[in-house]
């Protein structure tokens, strides 16, 4: 039934609605990757430098060191991938911006003055490792990752709103009065997405970076700070990797409490019913699962695709249910690496020596990119035909020039070149290796004193926690 | 003052701040560009380098603000300048990508060939960002853009004389707001053949700007943007 109401929805739509939500989506899938790096890694930089003052470890100065070249050229790459989104907001849809751009511009100008305050302390850190005193250059740190948390969470807020709008009144002619962007930031959506944001943000650096140095490791082409690089970037990631399973099913049960068609889309239900099963992976059924998932009920009634008519209903709802599937699968196999990671360092004080945690490691960033692509799929996707929620349709807020399509495709062009840029710029960045010696994993070829020296060491590392 | 002027002002202030904040750094950009090849030009280059890069990209808060206050304040407004000139407005979207990681990637790379086609990249969208907002500039004064979604013509909006014009005059001034800015920074390096070279450019295009804006009159620009709908 899903089909008939994409049909219905492109026949109604100007010819470039489909244009111009996926450069929208290929411009924001683009930059929330490195707006997520640009949330993780300042504080992986303040990890590795704050140990380094604690310890003393000139490793640990040199780790922080080589993280912000890349950081540097991330941060830039963010920055302009970020800003003309705001461009693209009018460019493409100037029906939603007219009528609500008063409503939702708080959380932006918020976002505005963090990424101001953002900006400058990157230059002051950046600038500064020569220039500051070693606490002093720490200090400037920490402006950085606040601002970047800050940052993601007024964006968010303002997604949030269109997922569930508040703070203004629409009267029957169109028109909006009473705005209240106070009450429009702070809606309903805007605690579940924020939190499932920020640590996904948290989740894909640190299983990012730490794929990178694993790679490295695995490949024995690691200079002598991958290991520790490793260790401080895992962490991050397998510390929060637990946590976004109860925030993920929060943001589910808030989905399920107020947005009912898309739980229903994600999870391939047609039908409103008590007792409903939960599907895994199309293959077999979890009798009552899903009404147990969504409302922590085995009796309780799931609203089904058929509870609105069909031209109200989201678009693709197999890639949808494929993009749930995929996230919520690879954010359990990423807790779950890191439960096998916990167990290990808590028995051994190592990471586990088996090759398949290894190579599970070098797959896990990719794999977190993955789940936060699908993610966001299934946020966005899962709103339409909705560009506010219940409220303006998408196809209501897209633009009425003709030939959008040939800007995206120029984009396209354009994103790719930077990727393939980006890409380069950061193996450009990679230190040279250092043949044979590794410092620690992958363990099975380890020497012994190596060995006793990394374990002395973080013995003495873990009365200092943070 | 009413609330609408008053957000004017401030708008206003941004984007004055975005012109010479944002301008200088573009700016710079087209002195690296016209900076000759790989000898002459490499010590204004690594001047430009030394001084932007600290700051560039908290520069470009001044454009978000704008943008922002502008479809805060004035939402109509904001959607229909950005919906009617898609065009020069996508072409400055991809002049900031560009510029900004030309800028950001160049600095990573060691090889000559590899800093050259950055700094082509780099440079060539310094020139073309301010000249596509120019010309942004330049439909809204001179009436083309009315209200609603889209209603300009896609091409003579912003293709045409005004728009000409202040594509021109905003490359020109940012190309001399930036050779003031690095001709003070040459002071206070102390490199005196640095201040010589762009107190020379600074000279030269204040006198360029001035003249090319002087004897454009044709059409006086009009205040109130959209009024024409």
């Amino acid at each position: 039934m899903g089909s008939v109401g994409v049909v219905h929805v492109l026949a109604a739509a100007p010819a470039d609605l489909v244009a111009a939500r996926q450069q929208m989506a290929l411009s924001l899938g683009w930059h929330i990757v490195l707006a997520c790096l640009g949330v993780g890694l300042p504080v992986l930089l303040l990890a590795a430098e704050g140990r380094y003052l604690r310890t003393g470890d000139e490793r640990y100065r040199r780790l922080a060191r080589q993280w912000s070249k890349a950081f540097a050229v991330l941060f830039a790459v963010g920055a302009v991938s970020g800003t003309i989104l705001s461009l693209e907001l009018g460019v493409l849809w100037p029906g939603l911006m007219s009528t609500y751009g008063d409503v939702i511009g708080l959380p932006f100008a918020m976002e505005g003055i963090a990424f101001f305050l953002e900006a400058i302390f990157v230059g002051l850190y950046l600038y500064g490792w020569d220039r500051l005193p070693p606490k002093v250059h720490w200090w400037t740190g920490v402006p950085i990752a606040l601002s970047g948390i800050a940052s993601a969470v007024f964006v968010v807020a303002a997604n949030a709103w269109m997922n569930q709008p508040r703070g203004f009144t629409l009267l029957p002619d169109g028109t909006v009065t009473e705005v209240d962007p106070v009450a429009a930031m702070l809606n309903p959506a805007f605690a579940p997405e924020a939190i499932h944001m920020v640590f996904a943000a948290f989740m894909v650096t640190g299983f990012l970076v730490a794929s990178v140095h694993a790679a490295r490791l695995v490949r024995r082409r690691a200079s002598e700070l991958d290991a520790l690089a490793f260790r401080v970037a895992f962490t991050l990631g397998a510390v929060i990797a637990p946590l976004q399973i109860v925030a993920g099913d929060y943001a589910a049960r808030f989905i399920a409490e107020n947005q009912p068609v898309k739980l229903a889309a994600i999870e391939g239900l047609e039908e409103t019913q008590a007792n409903a099963p939960l599907s895994i992976a199309g293959i077999f059924e979890i009798p009552s699962g899903l009404s147990l998932l969504a409302h922590h009920d085995p009796n309780a009634v799931v609203i089904g695709l058929d509870s609105v008519p069909p031209e109200d209903r989201p678009p693709l709802i197999p890639m949808l249910r494929a993009s749930f599937q995929l996230m919520v699968g690879i954010g359990t196999g990423l807790a779950g690496l890191a439960l096998w990671w916990g167990v290990a360092w808590k028995r051994k004080r190592r990471e586990p020596t088996s090759r398949w945690f290894w190579r599970a490691a070098v797959l896990a960033g990719p794999a977190a990119v993955i789940a936060l692509e699908a993610g966001w799929i299934v946020t966005e996707v899962g709103r339409q035909p909705w560009i506010v929620y219940n409220v303006m349709r998408t196809s209501e807020a897209v633009t009425e020039a003709a030939n959008i399509r040939y800007g995206y495709y120029g984009l396209i062009v354009v994103y790719a070149g930077l990727t393939a840029a980006t890409v380069f710029a950061l193996r450009r960045l990679s230190p040279p290796s250092v043949e044979p010696q590794l410092p620690v994993p992958p363990a099975d070829e380890i020497d012994e004193a190596d060995e006793i020296d990394e374990v002395d060491e973080m013995d003495a590392d873990a009365g200092s926690p943070g | 003052m009413s609330a609408a002027q008053a957000a004017l002002a401030v708008t206003w202030i941004g984007v004055t701040l975005y012109a010479l904040f944002g301008g200088a750094d573009f700016g710079a950009g087209f002195w690296d560009l016209v900076a000759g090849g790989a000898d002459r030009g490499r010590s204004p280059r690594r001047l430009i380098e030394r001084v932007i890069a600290p700051v560039w990209e908290a520069n470009h808060v001044w454009l978000i603000f704008v943008l922002v206050m502008l479809w805060t304040c004035f939402p109509p407004v904001f959607a229909a300048v950005a919906s009617s000139l898609y065009q020069p407005l996508t072409l400055a979207a991809v002049g900031i990508i560009l510029r900004g990681a030309g800028f950001a990637i160049r600095k990573t790379m060691h090889d000559l060939v590899e800093q050259r086609f950055f700094g082509a990249v780099f440079a060539t969208s310094s020139v073309m960002t301010p000249y596509a907002l120019g010309a942004v500039a330049g439909a809204v004064a001179s009436g083309r853009v009315p209200l609603g979604n889209a209603q300009a013509d896609p091409w003579t909006s912003w293709v045409n004389p005004t728009s000409v014009l202040g594509g021109v005059l905003a490359v020109g001034v940012c190309a001399y707001v930036a050779a003031v800015f690095l001709c003070h920074n040459a002071v206070v390096a102390g490199d005196d053949d640095l201040v010589d070279y762009f107190r020379r450019r600074a000279t030269v295009t204040a006198v360029a700007v001035g003249v090319r804006a002087s004897r454009d009159r044709g059409a006086p620009p009009r205040l109130l943007i959209c009024s024409t709908a």
